[in-house]
């Protein structure tokens, strides 16, 4: 029996993962063009996270991400004219080109911000959430990290206060088993990361094999804890990323013994595998329709971006105080 | 270049780094090396590679991404004996550990009377941006210049990389050994045996009484191609590589500005409180009353660095900004202009990583 508010639901977050997963393939191909004249962490294999998370999120909710940035931007709505602009370096870009693919920001629909100091927006996430509950605003903050940033004290200091003073932060920790060709066993003593944010009191949960209906089910229980004021939570979200930590590379000659695990998350696609319930649900030709409309905006956001000009040179100057 | 014979062999600034590690790891068992993804299949630009595998995985190993800590990780097993060699892949990562190398490391000698030494080396690699940003294309070499108790390195050459890594090694106080990402391909001669190259001496790289150019770290490649620039129009560049710049060998560049009467200072680096301001401070107290000549500092834009490229373009010195700002020096501001078509450096235009 379907539910017609879940299927349009999961049919908005295909729509996210498709366009996540369709603009960096297009990054990709462009790169060699040398038009994006900077570092790209890609986030294909691992667009189930933010999709699914940003899904529950209404524009009074904010997020902050990393470097690894495109996803979450995406899903929280920011314009997709604006990040290719940006990619580009050019004026029409989220940041004027002043931030590149690292530094994602769309203000308007609260995408806060990107940082490439890995672990360094956590303790401004959390402040953030301060904020909205001393001020009395609605809203929750999500913070997305890898779970490499969950080594750093800052996350540690960071989870502590979010629990002392019951704030309302989700902390979303992508956990794609490599901070970049270095694994996770290698870095991560004790009992798991779960055990890290428990340790402060935060009611965590991993979410194991990365499907999309698994993420959203927990993400929507988690969400919703944490606007009845119930303080913080942590979700360990299992995932993988299929292209090198940076740039559109395949790695695995740097990440030995990875094949057979790497294959294995392509076999669990879960682009292709929401394309499927889709096709079963609301039938091909309405999954069809969904994808020709990303790939229009998609194409737009090229020729806008192939457009725009550079800024000019004065501009350097421009904001390094704020008015 | 003639027949290669032992006293010839052509390094690359990375092989220079390697060697050096590798043959101070031979020769004294309590070095090693930690930091992130130091052993990994990359090798840190390939200057630890194999590292592991001669010397065993307690002698060069991975760490969590804990700059903090480890860096006082490092601190606690020298003040043990240890050695350690600190690695981090960008410089902008020290703002990280600044409380362990200001607080901690640089006060261990003095505070205790010299009961204690703490022999460091921190490596961190700067870089011209290529779109990496505000976050990933500082150099930080005046802050810790600042600090009394810390030493501070930028050698250019693989010559002076390897001679200096090695002193920085059997120093027995912290040395932050700056390396500039796009020297890492540079080739130069590189003795076989170990050598140290002693902190505290400039080097004169090239002899002119027109004007003196002290450049740091990737723009001493800069000033030598403005040096050729300038000889174009008769102009005499001496370009000077302080190499080290705590302690920093003043009387090399005051001897060279008493007779040029021009200095020149180019930082990879905004100028603000920065290595250039401390090096004309000195030449001018040591120059004052004796000699007049004319300053000029070139550096960063005052901006954080802007990712998109014709705005990063202008932000960093060029061997034609430098070249100009030279010309002034010595024809004054009054002097026809000079125009010279912007040639991008190959180790710019190429360079798109690895990061
Ligand atoms: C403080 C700091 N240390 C090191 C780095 C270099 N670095 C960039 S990304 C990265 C790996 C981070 O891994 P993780 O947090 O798991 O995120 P992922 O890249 O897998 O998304 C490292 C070590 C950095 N940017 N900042």
């Amino acid at each position: 029996m379907l539910n017609p508010d879940f299927e349009t639901t999961v049919t908005s977050v295909y729509r996210t993962m498709y366009l996540i997963r369709r603009v960096e393939q297009e990054i990709i191909r462009l790169y060699p063009t040398d038009k994006i004249k900077s570092p790209v962490h890609l986030s294909i294999g691992q667009e189930a996270v933010a999709a699914a998370v940003c899904a529950h999120l209404t524009v009074r909710d904010v997020v902050f991400a990393t470097y690894r940035g495109h996803a979450a931007y995406l899903a929280k709505g920011g314009d997709l004219n604006a990040m290719m602009a940006e990619l580009y370096g050019k004026a029409g870009g989220c940041a004027r080109g002043k931030g590149g693919s690292m530094h994602l920001v769309d203000a308007s629909v609260g995408m806060v911000g990107t940082s490439a100091i890995v672990a360094s927006a956590i303790p401004q996430a959390v402040g953030y959430a301060f904020a909205k509950k001393v001020r009395k605003r609605p809203g929750i903050v999500v913070n997305f990290f890898g779970e490499g940033a969950t080594d750093e004290g800052a996350f540690h200091e960071s989870m502590n206060f979010a629990a002392l003073k019951a704030l309302p932060i989700l902390f979303v920790c992508e956990n794609n088993s490599y901070a970049i060709y270095s694994r996770v066993e290698d870095r991560l003593a004790g009992p798991g990361l779960c055990a890290r944010a428990e340790a402060y009191g935060i009611p965590a949960r991993r979410i194991e094999g990365g499907g999309v209906l698994d993420l959203l089910d927990a993400a929507a229980e988690a969400i919703g804890a944490i606007r009845v004021g119930s303080g913080p939570r942590f979700l360990e979200c299992e995932t993988y990323r299929w292209h090198d930590h940076v740039g559109p590379g395949d790695d695995r000659q740097y990440r030995t013994g990875c094949e057979a695990e790497l294959d294995s998350w392509i076999a669990t696609d879960q682009v292709a595998a929401l394309a499927e319930r889709l096709d079963r649900t609301i039938g091909e030709a309405a999954r069809r329709a969904v994808e020709q409309a990303v790939e229009i905006a998609l194409a737009a956001a090229i020729d806008f971006a192939e457009d725009s000009p550079y800024p000019p040179e004065q501009e350097i100057f421009d904001h390094v105080f704020a008015q | 270049m003639s027949s290669p014979n032992s006293d010839e062999r052509v390094l690359t600034y990375a092989q220079a780094i390697a060697e050096a590690i590798q043959q101070e790891m031979a020769r004294d068992p309590d070095v090693f090396v930690m930091g992130q993804g130091v052993d990994d299949a990359k090798g840190m630009y390939g200057t630890t590679l194999g590292l592991h595998e001669e010397f065993g995985a307690d002698r060069n190993f991975d760490v969590p991404l804990a700059e903090d800590a480890m860096t006082g990780i490092g601190i606690g097993a020298a003040l043990a004996g240890l050695r350690p060699i600190q690695v981090h892949q960008r410089m902008d990562f020290l703002l990280l550990c600044m409380n362990q190398l200001v607080n901690m490391a640089a006060k261990q000698s003095y505070m205790f009377s010299g009961a204690h030494a703490v022999p460091l080396v921190v490596r961190a690699v700067i870089g011209r941006s290529w779109g990496q940003g505000a976050q990933h294309s500082q150099a930080f070499h005046s802050y810790f210049m600042h600090v009394p108790g810390l030493k501070v390195v930028a050698p250019t050459t693989p010559h002076d990389v390897k001679g200096c890594l090695i002193a920085a090694i059997r120093d027995n106080n912290p040395v932050v050994f700056v390396e500039h990402r796009m020297l890492y391909g540079f080739k130069g001669i590189v003795p076989e045996e170990a050598y140290e190259v002693p902190f505290g001496q400039a080097r004169r790289l090239t002899a002119g009484s027109d004007v003196t150019i002290v450049a740091i770290s990737h723009m001493v490649v800069e000033a030598l191609r403005a040096g050729h620039l300038l000889a174009e129009r008769g102009i005499g560049a001496e370009v000077i590589d302080p190499v080290s710049l705590a302690p920093l060998d003043i009387a090399t560049i005051a001897a060279s500005v008493r007779r040029t009467r021009r200095l020149l200072v180019v930082d990879n680096g905004w100028l603000s409180c920065g290595a250039s301001a401390e090096i004309v401070s000195q030449v001018v107290e040591r120059l004052q009353g004796e000699s007049t000549f004319r300053v000029k500092r070139l550096g960063y834009l005052a901006t954080p660095c802007p990712t998109t490229r014709p705005l990063e373009q202008i932000f960093y010195p060029t061997s034609r900004s430098i070249a100009l700002a030279a010309h002034e020096l010595v024809h004054g501001a009054g002097a026809p202009t000079w125009t010279i078509a912007q040639d991008d450096p190959r180790e710019i235009v190429e360079f798109k990583g690895p990061f």
